[in-house]
């Protein structure tokens, strides 16, 4: 099965990976897919090494589908911008496809479009339709704390002062379960690893991500990774100290030619183009797709210089684990103030939708949320 | 151990962020002074600013000479600073309301020509090495100084002795003060601020270059976040003085490395307010050191924001 | 200088009643010819930079045309836009009548909305919405007029030049809502977005019928209406102008000058306040980063544009707002960068202002009487 289709709700009772389907309404108006033009809204620059970059690959593999047209927009802000460019694709492009690719895009402007246009099918790429939501809107989303765990047990294998550093935008769920599933990796195989980790408060502000790498570094760690919306900065500065470092969202090899070790980095040309022939077939799209290693919606960045043998042994295993399900958050782990989150024994699964609503860092990583 | 010590480590990354942060302060400030010395004040240098930092970086990634890359930041700077100072002599043409224009074009052409520039590496500056005596990495490293540095210190010093001392000096002093009084000298008003606001705009350009090309060393979008805005806030605070450009420039820097160094002890409840201290400490400086009665110590006389 | 003064009448001699009207006609024709023709410059300069660039100008303005104003939906996406600039360039004209340089009145905006959804939080459970948008507002008034007004204050009483302060207060503004949405005020349903509890999609103000314009620009009509009234036709605006036109003539005179700046920056940042108030209530339903999108500072180009007068303001908002609007399309169509809008919106900054340089110059609009 190279996709699969989930629901979250049906997941909590379903143990195995969850390949339970949820179908959308129909497709009146997409029965051929001949001349599909779909719209993709930015909200930075497409070339920013990071998340809007990596949407953009995706949508450049989309272009290469025959029939298929694609409009874009960058640097769209989360404000009533965002509705009018997708309602002005729609409107003046005559999109039928449309995906939003911020988080904040979703509510309510998504929402609101997706009542307003029913024949248009609307994707948005973060964990967040429900069935309370309109069926021709949905959800795609690439688990990507299943990459910042490999890249955990390649850096915990890299450091030598067990110190790994992260630079990180805003405290909020997604950051701090990559936060923790960075740990986790580089606990399993190095169980005196931290992670200290830096909030700079903002997206995108590289003056300070700087400073937040070079206080890192000053502080001990020898590795870094970072979530951040373009992780240039994080990457050079730890190139230039002369430490070890791991990517983020997109390919940062070429920016640390001595020091990269790997990342982790979406792979959403698979929905993309997965999403284009479903509508080529005249089949209907999921409301909710999500995934990582198993159904190739994350990868690892191929390895750079900074990746010992040993690190790439361990990596490469951890990924195999992690595809076949092995579970990450696997017990004993206590939250940062010490109240336990799994017992020794116990496990969450990979796709268990409590870890969506993670607020929490784990006990290992240095650095508060509040 | 002193590497042990919390307050230490904070205090050591307040020194390394100083000497980071603080040159696009330092040369935006300094290249305002003068501006502002002789009578005019360019709210563009942000536009100017970002400029260069982006045609800096494209030059550097054409040629492999960053140093290049700065001398043609300069010259766009002086370019900006030319159009400033060629329109702002046209009658009923407001100095402050050109510079806001101006501010907004030059980001724009240097958003829209720098797409292709974010992607490529471009050669960035080279450091000097001053920490080879201690063996502490985080001191050695606080002491990779960047030449641009040490000639923005040199520059603060020439124009502070310049401005005071030589014939040019107080030719830009006089038009600052009073143009009736510099036109009764037989100065060319206009054309002393024309060259002062080029010369002001080339110190910008220098400075945004320094920010694509040695700190943080690449070109996006987002670099700035208001740098250029805030070293004219700095000129004010320093009185147009030079020397206390100068310190003002080391003293927003390191306020600016607070947050993060903060972080990295494990204090980080109310981080936002710490990434906001270089702006509350500014307002507090400003509030505490004016006064409504007196007009600033060292404030050119022409000049329209302090009149 | 458009008044007709004696002098002036005289020297038209005893012309005929038909005469004299054209003549004042043709010299307040100036005000609207001036900046035409200067939009007209601008748009000169721009073709030239797009054929150096091998674009098409015909291309780009007829697109301009159809995403900003050549459809329905193009105008109301316009004016969509448009609405929260009309506040924001308020919160420039009010004090620039003084002579002040306000450029922080998107500090105003966030607090103004964080106020407003904050106030509102207690409120939710069981306000009725006619009770809690009110309120809502009024917050939003209060903290944006305090935030600017604490500008003019310092101006007046303390001699901090207001254009840096008001600056410097943005950057607080932003750093109080990022503290207060990621921490006391935030919403543990949404982990992943930050934000305050939504006020409730019934309690949202809705559109104009028969489009999807929200109510916000209709108040920002008749706000600029009032605050036109209020600078043009009260002892308060006359006041006003006299001390912007000469600081220490209207000490001289005894003018309550700092009452008057501090009022006039209070008004500037309930104006503003009350776009972070619609950002709130009309489109977000919650306050969170989104706030911060920059309307404050486009507000300036259009205050500066409409030479800070409140009715001029609506539609330079307009006309910007299309130019916004058409941004995408322009992205789309014609494969260059957003950025292409900011460069043309800083090219007709520039040459508007310079046009100010020709104003009672050009022969045409003069009187006979001056020649």
């Amino acid at each position: 099965m190279s996709k699969f289709e989930l629901n979250r709700r049906s997941l909590l009772k379903s143990s195995a990976a969850g390949l339970l389907g949820l179908s959308a309404a129909g497709l009146p108006r997409l029965a051929s897919a001949a001349g599909l033009t779909a719209g993709i809204v930015y909200v930075g620059p497409r070339d920013d090494f990071g998340w809007n970059q990596a949407h953009a690959v995706a949508a450049a593999a989309l272009k290469e589908v025959p029939g298929v047209t694609v409009v874009e927009e960058e640097n769209v802000p989360e404000t009533i911008a965002v509705q009018k460019s997708m309602e002005s694709m729609i409107n003046l492009d005559g999109a039928e496809l449309i995906f939003a690719t911020s988080f904040g895009y979703y509510k309510p402007f998504v929402l609101d479009l997706a009542a307003k246009y029913p024949d248009v099918q609307f994707r948005h790429a973060a964990p967040l339709w429900t069935d309370a939501d309109p069926k021709n809107a949905g959800s795609y989303f690439g688990y990507l704390d299943q990459a910042h765990y490999i890249d955990g047990v390649a850096a915990g294998l890299s450091t030598t002062t067990n110190k790994l550093g992260f630079v990180a935008a805003k405290p909020i769920g997604t950051v701090l379960r990559n936060i923790n599933s960075f740990l986790l990796g580089a606990k399993k195989v190095n169980p005196d690893a931290t992670v200290q980790v830096i909030f700079t408060g903002e997206w995108s502000m590289p003056v300070r991500e700087a400073e937040a790498a070079n206080a890192l570094v000053d502080a001990g760690c020898d590795v870094l990774t970072c979530h951040v919306d373009g992780p240039k900065v994080v990457i050079e500065t730890a190139e230039s100290r002369g430490i070890k470092c791991c990517g983020h969202n997109a390919s940062q090899a070429p920016l640390a030619p001595k020091g990269f070790i790997t990342g982790a980095e979406y792979k959403w040309a698979t929905i993309y183009k997965m999403f284009a022939n479903d509508l080529a077939e005249g089949k209907t799209l999921p409301n909710f797709t999500g995934g990582g290693f198993d159904v190739d919606f994350v990868q690892s960045t191929p390895y750079g210089a900074g990746a010992s043998e040993a690190a790439i042994a361990a990596a490469d295993a951890a990924r195999a684990d992690v595809k076949a399900g092995k579970p990450i958050f696997t017990g004993p782990i206590n939250k940062q103030d010490g109240t336990p989150l799994l017992a020794a024994g116990a496990s969450l699964d990979n796709y268990d939708p409590s870890l969506d609503q993670t607020d929490y860092l784990i006990e290992g990583v240095v650095g508060s949320i509040t | 151990m002193f590497e042990d010590s919390a307050l230490a480590t904070v205090l050591l990354a307040m020194f390394a962020g100083a000497i980071r942060v603080s040159t696009p302060f330092l040369f935006v400030s300094l290249g305002e002074t003068l501006t502002e010395k002789s009578g005019r004040i360019n709210l563009g240098l942000e536009g100017t600013l970002v400029f260069g930092a982006m045609s800096g970086y494209a030059i550097s990634y054409h040629t492999g000479s960053p140093w290049l890359g700065v001398l043609v930041a300069g010259l766009c700077g002086s370019c900006f600073g030319a159009l400033h100072g060629y329109l702002c002599k046209l009658p009923k043409v407001n100095d402050i309301a050109i510079g806001i224009a101006l501010m907004l074009f030059g980001t724009g052409l240097a958003f829209f020509f720098g797409k292709a520039y974010i992607q490529p590496q471009a050669p960035r500056l080279p450091s000097i090495s001053f920490g080879f005596w201690t063996d502490m990495p985080a001191l050695r490293q606080a002491l990779e100084i960047n030449p641009l540095f040490l000639l923005g210190i040199v520059l603060a010093f020439v124009l502070w002795w310049g401005l005071k001392n030589t014939r040019w000096g107080l030719t830009v002093r006089t038009t600052g003060d009073s143009a009736p009084a510099a036109l009764a000298l037989g100065i060319n008003v206009n054309q002393v601020r024309l060259l002062s606001t080029m010369v002001g705009g080339f110190f910008a350009g220098v400075g945004g270059s320094f920010l694509s090309l040695y700190y943080p060393g690449s070109w996006t979008e987002g670099l700035s976040s208001g740098q250029g805005l805030m070293a004219v806030a700095l000129v004010i605070f320093a009185r147009w003085n030079p020397l206390y450009c100068f310190l003002a420039a080391l003293l927003f820097g390191a306020a600016g490395a607070l947050g993060p160094a903060l972080q990295s002890i494990g204090i980080s409840r109310g981080y936002h307010f710490f990434n906001a201290a270089p702006y509350i400490m500014t307002l507090l400086i400003m509030i505490a050191s004016t006064s409504p009665k007196r007009s600033l110590k060292g404030a050119p006389g022409e000049l329209s924001i302090t009149k | 200088m458009v008044d007709v003064t004696k002098a002036d009448r005289m020297a038209v001699g005893q012309g005929s009643a038909l005469a004299d009207t054209l003549d004042r006609f043709r010299r307040s024709s100036e005000f609207v010819i001036m900046p035409i023709l200067a939009l007209i410059v601008s748009g000169l300069l721009f073709s030239i930079f797009l054929l150096a660039l091998g674009k098409s100008p015909a291309d780009f303005f007829s697109l301009v045309w159809r995403g900003g104003f050549g459809t329905s939906f193009s105008w109301q996406n316009t004016l969509v836009r448009s609405s929260p600039l009309i506040f924001t360039a308020l919160c420039v004209a009010i004090p620039a009548r003084l002579g002040l340089v306000i450029i922080g009145g998107e500090g105003a905006l966030v607090l103004g909305g964080f106020a407003a959804a904050a106030i509102a939080i207690p409120m939710i459970p069981w306000a009725p919405s006619f009770l809690l948008l009110p309120v809502m507002a009024l917050a939003a008034i209060i903290a944006g007029g305090i935030w600017i007004g604490l500008v003019g204050a310092l101006r007046h009483y303390r001699g901090v030049n207001e254009t840096i302060a008001s600056l410097l207060l943005f950057y607080i503004a932003v750093s109080i809502l990022n503290f207060f949405v990621e921490g006391a005020l935030r919403d543990p349903s949404d982990p992943n977005k930050p934000s305050t509890m939504p006020i409730g999609r019934d309690n949202m103000i809705g559109a104009i019928p028969g489009t999807d314009v929200h109510w916000g620009l209709v108040f920002g009509i008749v706000l600029a209406t009032l605050l036109y009234l209020l600078m043009n036709r009260t002892t308060f605006g006359f006041a006003a102008r006299i001390t912007g036109g000469n600081l220490r003539a209207a000490q001289a005179q005894g003018l309550p000058v700092g009452k008057l700046m501090v009022i006039s920056c209070a008004i500037a940042g309930a104006c503003a306040g009350l776009a972070g108030f619609f950002e709130v209530a009309a489109i977000h339903g919650k306050a969170n980063a989104s706030l911060i999108a920059g309307y404050g500072f486009t507000g300036i180009l259009v205050s500066f544009l409409a030479r800070h007068n409140p009715l001029v303001i609506v539609p330079v908002a307009i006309f910007l707002g299309g130019i916004a609007a058409s941004g995408g399309l322009i992205q789309r169509r014609m494969d260059l960068p957003d950025a292409t809008v900011l460069v043309l919106q800083g090219l007709i900054f520039v040459v508007l202002l310079v046009s100010e340089t020709f104003y009672g110059r050009l022969p045409f609009f003069r009187s006979k009487g001056d020649l």
